[in-house]
């Protein structure tokens, strides 16, 4: 980017990713990690704060974060520990968030990113697990806070990169990478808006060329990739025109106001930056053995680049679409269940780029919302296969599968969907709507073509849309010309 | 020889600590500290060249639960501890610019 004084600038930027995990307790205690509870029905003393509670890891959680690690290949740290980061502030009941400091379960690893620019190496610093805080709603009535725990105790990973990353472009590239890793290792699902993957941006620039970085600042609270795209190329000007007004960027920790689009500094005592880190010696330190490891490694699953060179081979589908399902997870697993059950995958395939992604587009749906099953979209694309149900009658079961996964045989059945293939009962129909129409039958022996559409239309209609198109279309033509000779 | 704590020191410690001194405190916390920290300082006589440095004092690694819920719903409970309760929440002091 060029400044107004005709210098090159190059942007600096590296991202802390809070990833929530999807366990089904808390990484302390054994509370629920659900959504949606009333304030506090999920809290108990460890959660909560209470002097004298003991802390116990989940499993899980541990697990978890070495399958990520292993994924972004890192090195496992095989002797880690978990430190007690101070600060008070409501959301903390403990008056400190128990972390990791000294010995973070990963080090070290990558990520390969695409963009416009071609193929990019972006370096892992390191992975640590940590505890998610409880959620602050102001009370305008009282003038105070109010504070729920649910959320308290909630196990996170913090995934932070190197300072590798040079754009927003690449920024997007990266966390739609770690978000896809992360999906496909079932730790979480990785939803921005809900606040299950959050990313704060540390962010500087310095002139093209210059070996040293710039002064940074980091930029929270951005829930959305909009919001980070939006945040990073602000942020990338306001340094840019503080530096050509022969200013310095004073490192600071910024809000990002998405409704306004600008961010501003953080209150200074917030921002005290000396959290006095110390071991949890509640907490006896975390062992990984090289059996442990390996039986994590062992349980990988295959992971997107993977998929995406497997399905090239195997499937002989186009890249866009190989592209499209293995860019989710459901979709990739309805894809690969589909096509094993009807041994159609360029079939199922298409059900999945058309129709699924006009009506998730329509519902403002995401693909791990879809509710069907690859067994009834096998069901689908068979009945179709057959000629028992005709392609438009196919898109109306479809219709009914997304919305509550109905099986399509015997929505079919019940809804008396079947294509008639009674060439008698489909011919009388056809000699009733050509007598009730002379006008048409009148246009199209008289060449116009369009008066045909109407007669298929209408024919149709008299079958309740159970008729193969291609029949009807046939037998009228038959018909008709008999009709003209007469 | 007992440590001299510096006006800086205290004024930074305080505002970590979220504690407003007054000067008869400052001095009173100032004195104590020091008498703490040259306590602490008696350590530093002992050889611990060749000595690992440990982070916890029973030589116990592993301690795991299971990923299953076992709490159920203890608001009621849980809020008795809270210096003020409004909709099922802890109410605390305003925190919002
Ligand atoms: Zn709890």
């Amino acid at each position: 980017m060029r400044g107004n004084m005709g210098k090159e600038y190059e942007t600096v930027i590296g991202l802390e990713v809070h990833v929530e995990l999807a366990t089904r307790t808390k990484i302390f205690c054994g509370c629920s990690t659900a959504f949606g509870g009333a304030p506090n029905t999920h809290t108990c003393p460890v959660c909560a704060g209470m002097p004298g509670a003991l802390p116990v890891l989940n499993r899980r959680v541990v697990e978890y974060a070495m399958a990520v690690g292993l994924a972004l290949n890192c090195d496992i740290v095989r002797d880690c520990k978990f430190d007690r980061k101070n600060y008070f502030y409501p959301d903390n009941p403990q008056n400190y968030q128990i972390s990791q400091l000294y010995l973070p379960i990963c080090r070290d690893g990558f990520v390969e990113i695409e963009t416009a620019g071609g193929s990019r190496r972006v370096g892992i610093h390191e992975i640590h697990m940590e505890e998610d805080a409880g959620k602050l709603i102001h009370d305008e009535w009282e003038d105070c806070s109010l504070v729920d725990y649910n959320r308290s105790g909630v196990p996170l990973i913090e995934i932070v990169s190197r300072p590798d990353l040079r754009s927003a472009e690449e920024v997007m590239a990266y966390l739609e990478q770690l978000r896809l890793t992360i999906q496909y290792l079932g730790a979480s699902d990785c939803k921005l808006q809900e606040g299950s993957m959050r990313a704060d941006v540390n962010l500087s620039v310095r002139e093209t060329g210059a070996s040293e970085f710039g002064t940074r600042t980091e930029m929270k609270n951005l829930n959305s990739f909009r919001s980070v795209r939006r945040a990073i190329e602000n942020e990338r000007e306001r340094q840019i025109d503080l530096l050509e007004a022969g200013e310095e960027v004073v490192q600071e920790t910024r809000r990002w106001d998405d409704e306004r689009e600008c961010s501003y500094p953080m209150r200074s005592k917030e921002d005290a930056r000396d959290y006095r880190y110390f071991p949890d010696p509640d907490l006896p330190p975390v062992y990984i053995s090289q059996g442990w490891l390996e039986e994590i490694r062992d349980r990988q699953p295959e992971l997107p680049w993977e998929k995406r060179k497997r399905y090239g081979e195997e499937y002989g589908i186009p890249d866009n679409d190989i592209e499209i399902i293995t860019g989710s997870r459901r979709l990739a697993e309805l894809f690969e269940g589909a096509s094993a059950l009807c041994g159609q995958p360029k079939k199922v395939s298409n059900w999945l780029m058309v129709e699924t992604q006009r009506l998730l587009k329509e519902q403002g749906m995401e693909p791990e919302d879809i509710r069907f099953s690859p067994e009834h979209l096998a069901g689908l694309v068979k009945l179709a296969e057959k000629g028992e149900i005709n392609s438009t009658v196919a898109k109306e079961v479809f219709q009914a599968m997304f919305d509550r996964d109905v099986d399509p045989e015997s929505y079919v059945e019940e809804q008396g969907l079947r294509t008639v293939n009674d060439e008698g009962a489909l011919k009388k129909t056809v000699e009733e709507v050509i007598a009730a129409n002379p006008r048409s039958v009148e246009d199209y022996r008289n060449g116009k073509e369009k008066a045909m559409g109407f007669l298929v239309g209408q024919t149709m209609k008299a079958m309740k849309g159970k008729a193969d198109p291609g029949s009807v279309n046939r037998l009228l033509k038959e018909l008709l010309q008999h009709w003209k000779m007469d | 020889m007992e440590k001299t704590i510096t006006d800086e020191t205290i004024e930074y410690v305080s505002i970590l600590a979220k504690l407003t001194l007054s000067g008869e405190e400052r001095e009173q916390v100032k004195r104590d500290m020091g008498r703490m920290l040259s306590y602490i300082d008696k350590l530093g006589e002992l050889d611990t060249s060749g000595v690992e440095p440990m982070s916890h004092v029973f030589p116990t690694v592993n301690v795991f639960r299971e990923d299953v819920v076992t709490n159920g719903d203890d608001s009621k409970n849980m809020l008795k501890n809270a210096p003020g309760e409004k909709d099922n929440m802890f109410m605390a002091p305003r925190t919002f610019e």
